[in-house]
């Protein structure tokens, strides 16, 4: 295997070496080789928000940047956020504003409020709708989770 | 009492309800869950019924030959038909459960209770489980009309909160979608499609493709053109360079020179009557004002062709050998979908297995039922290795069926003292329900179209049930005298269309309530006392009555270009009312602002407040982006709405606060409500900008650009 078919990942605080093409996006790598489905195929055009993951700490995109573009770079998916046994503010805020119709854009939409929390701990209503402006739902469930956001971040205040 | 319709093709307790030996039940329905929550409602309901802590039941949700036949997951039925099934079945089975107690434990029925499905009396300690008497055996026989269901008095689950079914797994991202599958030895797939529906394959250079890396097979049949690898990249990678070097036939360019509104009212067409929301074969009455008439208002209403627009690109999993076909997939009827398949491969319906696997919200008939045959094609060409085949953005966007457009003709005229009196409402469009499940020569499957051996879309004929279609919600549900409503199926129209969340409810709803507003205006009365002169149903008085009073409706500011808007429907005339208050601005460039909503409903008994809430609130905002902003839109070479920036829809800085009141009725049947604020919602932002602004918008979306055509029309 040469060099320029392997890719070094630090994704979840664990580094991954990966025989791949370092051109592959992103998404494809987390959601195939290594198991984590949280990120969302939407569009691959970086339009809609459901494949968002935290890469140093800001959401981005993975569903059209190669892997090979994130080595170096500390990539946090939604399985890092939460588990079902270790659940995030976050992922409990939306879990009891029932935050999710189908779900489908619903861990673009938790990291995206993550990013938001992180620089900004007590984010006003038009804050979060300015930071989640680029994540689409269609089943609209804006509201609940604007709630959701908001509760998170009192209780992460707390 | 009388029984759930889902009854009458499964009547058999045990379709329904299976009691495990260690406790667990199994509930089986029909239906499917997209998002609704409907698995939520239904094991609260069983719960209740049965006294088994929710956290033992498991929904199994529609499977072939596993679950009961209910057809679609549509027309807001589930919670009246699936719900009322399961309610009625859950009563039954305890019932049965009871009788073989009281014999067990020697005490008269009526001094056992049940917790946690434990049955006790009260002259002794023993004690005995649902797991315990069944002993794994089967009930054998049918629900009965003699089923008597718990006393809403006595309600423990139904109506408090409850944690919705999957959310966990949904906040963390575990496998849960169809998009999500594994399975061993899987291969990934795409499609590529032609540039257009006219469009048919000529020429592909096959071999290149198939010797790249991981490449599998490369399906071609006829215009069908799909590719298989080992990784998902490998296929995209693939999918671009089949796309790159197939040769197409365009065909017949696409006819743009008549506006669609233009083609709604001038092509051949075939119009009924409608009467109590029923068409009929019959002559067309005239529209024709009563001598009696002070006063006669006309105006036409459009509606332009929306999407599905689902977040997630539909996808399918097949896999295909000698003993049979199975099949996932997100399409909204497992059963549907199979006779489909069926008819669309010439395979026995025996031979093929539908599982259903949750997908990105579809709302009707998007690519789900395509994307599985698609899945089936390439599987067929792969023999025993399973394929997930993916649609991309672009595939949805262009392929799927989209929500037919609308023209609608309104007329009425009234008295002197201010009453309506006679209205007509006619409404103009191609068929709203295009679902597949045809056999023989005709399939409605888009593959079927374009293989070697094609098969045709079968001929549109006029819907003539209850409500249905073109014609849902064009009966008004107030008294306004002599009625006039007829349907127009239009021929030739040049968008492929089906089912979308409402059908033709939406515009019809959407013209009949910005009409009563305009005949309010035009008598000077207030929208709410114009509609309650109107109206007699209580129920629907009592919607209105309610948002009114919780948006303040008479305290409404006088402001130039603040205004706020109301309107009303019964979804089908017959299952939720929903009343919605919407508070707008407006400014100098026609840009519209969603500043406040207030709904208020009533779906008969509430089972889960928060997911009723969801529905209502999704719905109105869903709405909301498609009165705003959204419109298919296509040249003489196909559709030019491709991605989210081609056919925008509706973000969090445009959504607007909600407020919802929710009548409870716990003694009245369930009433779907999945629907019932679409209509409404359109409405009311129109009526709010006319109370802003002074201008009628009568044509959706109410872009900037439509807002000002309406200001120059006057």
């Amino acid at each position: 295997m040469t060099d320029d078919m392997s890719v070094t990942l630090d994704i979840n605080g664990r580094e991954h070496a990966l025989e791949i093409d370092p051109a592959t996006p992103l998404i494809y790598v987390l959601r195939n080789d290594l198991g984590l489905k949280g990120a969302k195929l939407g569009c691959g055009l970086e339009q809609c928000g459901a494949c968002l993951v935290l890469v140093d700490g800001v959401k981005e995109y993975s569903c059209n940047t190669p892997a090979g573009a994130f080595e170096g770079r500390q990539i946090v998916t939604i399985e890092g956020i939460g588990t079902p046994d270790d659940l995030d503010p976050v992922q409990l805020a939306f879990i009891s504003e029932r935050a999710a119709q189908c779900g489908y854009c619903t861990t673009g939409m938790i990291v995206a409020a993550k990013a938001l929390l992180a620089s900004n701990p007590d984010p006003d209503t038009s804050e979060i709708r300015e930071a989640l402006a680029d994540n689409l739902c269609r089943c609209g469930s804006h509201t609940a989770i604007i709630k959701a956001v908001r509760r998170a971040a009192e209780a992460l205040r707390a | 009492m009388t029984l759930s319709p889902s009854f009458n093709d499964n009547p058999g307790l045990d379709q329904w309800l299976q009691f495990h030996a260690d406790g667990e039940v199994t509930v089986y329905t029909g239906k499917v869950e997209m998002g609704q929550k409907l698995a939520t409602a239904f094991a609260v309901i069983a719960a209740e019924e049965l006294d088994v802590d929710i956290g033992r039941i498991t929904i199994c949700t529609a499977e072939t030959d596993a679950t009961p036949d209910e057809g679609y997951t549509a027309g807001s039925n589930s919670m009246e038909h699936s719900g009322t099934a399961i309610r009625q079945a859950s009563a039954f089975a305890r019932q049965i459960l009871l009788e073989a107690a009281s014999a067990r434990l020697d005490e008269p029925v009526d001094n056992l209770t049940v917790s946690n499905g434990l049955i006790s009396g009260r002259s002794n300690e023993k004690r005995v489980s649902y797991g315990d008497l069944m002993e794994g055996k089967r009930f054998e026989q049918d629900v009965s009309e003699d089923v008597v269901t718990k006393d809403p008095n006595n309600y423990r689950l139904i109506g408090k909160p409850v944690a919705a079914k999957g959310l966990e797994a949904l906040v963390c991202g575990l496998p849960y979608f169809i998009q999500d599958m594994e399975l061993p030895d899987m291969v990934h797939a795409r499609v590529v499609r032609p540039p257009n529906h006219q469009a048919r394959l000529t020429h592909v250079d096959e071999a290149v493709v198939s010797a790249m890396t991981g490449v599998v097979a490369v399906v071609r049949d006829g215009s069908f053109l799909a590719v298989a690898a080992e990784r998902e990249e490998q296929a995209v990678a693939a999918a671009a360079r089949l796309r790159a070097l197939a040769k197409w036939d365009e065909g017949a360019r696409l006819d743009t020179s008549v506006d669609i509104f233009e083609q709604l009212k001038s092509n051949d067409r075939h119009s009924l009557p409608v009467v109590e929301g029923i068409p009929q074969d019959g002559p067309v009455p005239e529209a024709r004002p009563p001598a009696s008439a002070s006063k006669t208002l006309s105006a036409t209403y459009l509606r332009p062709y929306h999407m599905h627009a689902s977040i997630g690109p539909s996808a399918a999993c097949a896999r295909s050998d000698d003993d049979g076909l199975d099949v996932w997939t997100h399409a909204q009827g497992v059963y549907p979908l199979r006779r489909a398949l069926a008819g669309a491969l010439d395979l026995a319906e025996e031979f093929i297995h539908v599982t259903h696997v949750p997908g990105s919200g579809c709302y009707g008939h998007n690519g789900a039922d395509d994307v599985t045959l698609d899945a089936v094609l390439v599987a067929r060409a792969i023999k025993g290795r399973p394929v997930l085949l993916k649609w991309v953005r672009d595939d949805e966007h262009a392929w799927e069926p989209y929500g037919s457009a609308m023209r609608i003709e309104m007329q009425a005229s009234l008295d002197e003292q201010g009453q309506v009196i006679h209205w007509c409402h006619d409404t103009f469009s191609d068929t709203h329900t295009a679902r597949p499940g045809d056999q023989g020569e005709h399939s409605r499957l888009l593959a079927a179209w374009h293989r070697a051996s094609p098969k045709t879309p079968p001929p549109k004929q006029p819907n003539m049930v209850h409500h249905m279609g073109i014609h849902r919600n064009s009966e008004p549900l107030y008294d306004f005298g002599e009625t006039r409503t007829v349907k127009h199926l239009v021929a030739d129209l040049p968008l492929r269309v089906s089912t979308m969340r409402a059908l033709g409810a939406y515009a019809n709803i959407f013209a009949l309530e910005s009409f009563i507003d305009e005949l309010a205006a035009a008598e000077g009365s207030d929208a709410l006392d114009f509609r309650l002169a109107h109206l007699t149903d209580p129920r629907a008085r009592d919607v209105l009555e309610a948002a009114a009073a919780a948006a303040n409706w008479r305290g409404g500011s006088t402001k130039s270009g603040v205004g706020r808007g109301l309107a009303f429907a019964r979804y089908k005339n017959q299952k939720c009312y929903a009343a919605v208050v919407m508070d707008v601005a407006v400014d100098d460039a026609g840009n519209i602002s969603l500043k406040k909503a207030t709904i208020a409903a009533d779906a008969g008994q509430i089972v889960d407040r928060q997911g009723l809430r969801n529905q209502l609130e999704g719905g109105l905002i869903q709405s909301a982006s498609w009165t705003l902003k959204e419109q298919v839109a296509w040249d003489s070479g196909g559709i030019t709405s491709r991605d989210w920036e081609s056919y925008p829809i509706i973000k969090f800085i445009d959504v607007p606060e909600i407020e919802t009141i929710l009548i409870d009725r716990p003694d009245q049947p369930f009433l779907g409500a999945g629907e019932a604020t679409q209509g409404p919602t359109a409405a009311a932002i129109g009526n709010a900008v006319f109370n802003a602004v002074s201008i009628r918008l009568r044509q959706i979306p109410f872009t900037p650009d439509n807002v000002r055509k309406a200001a120059m029309s006057g």
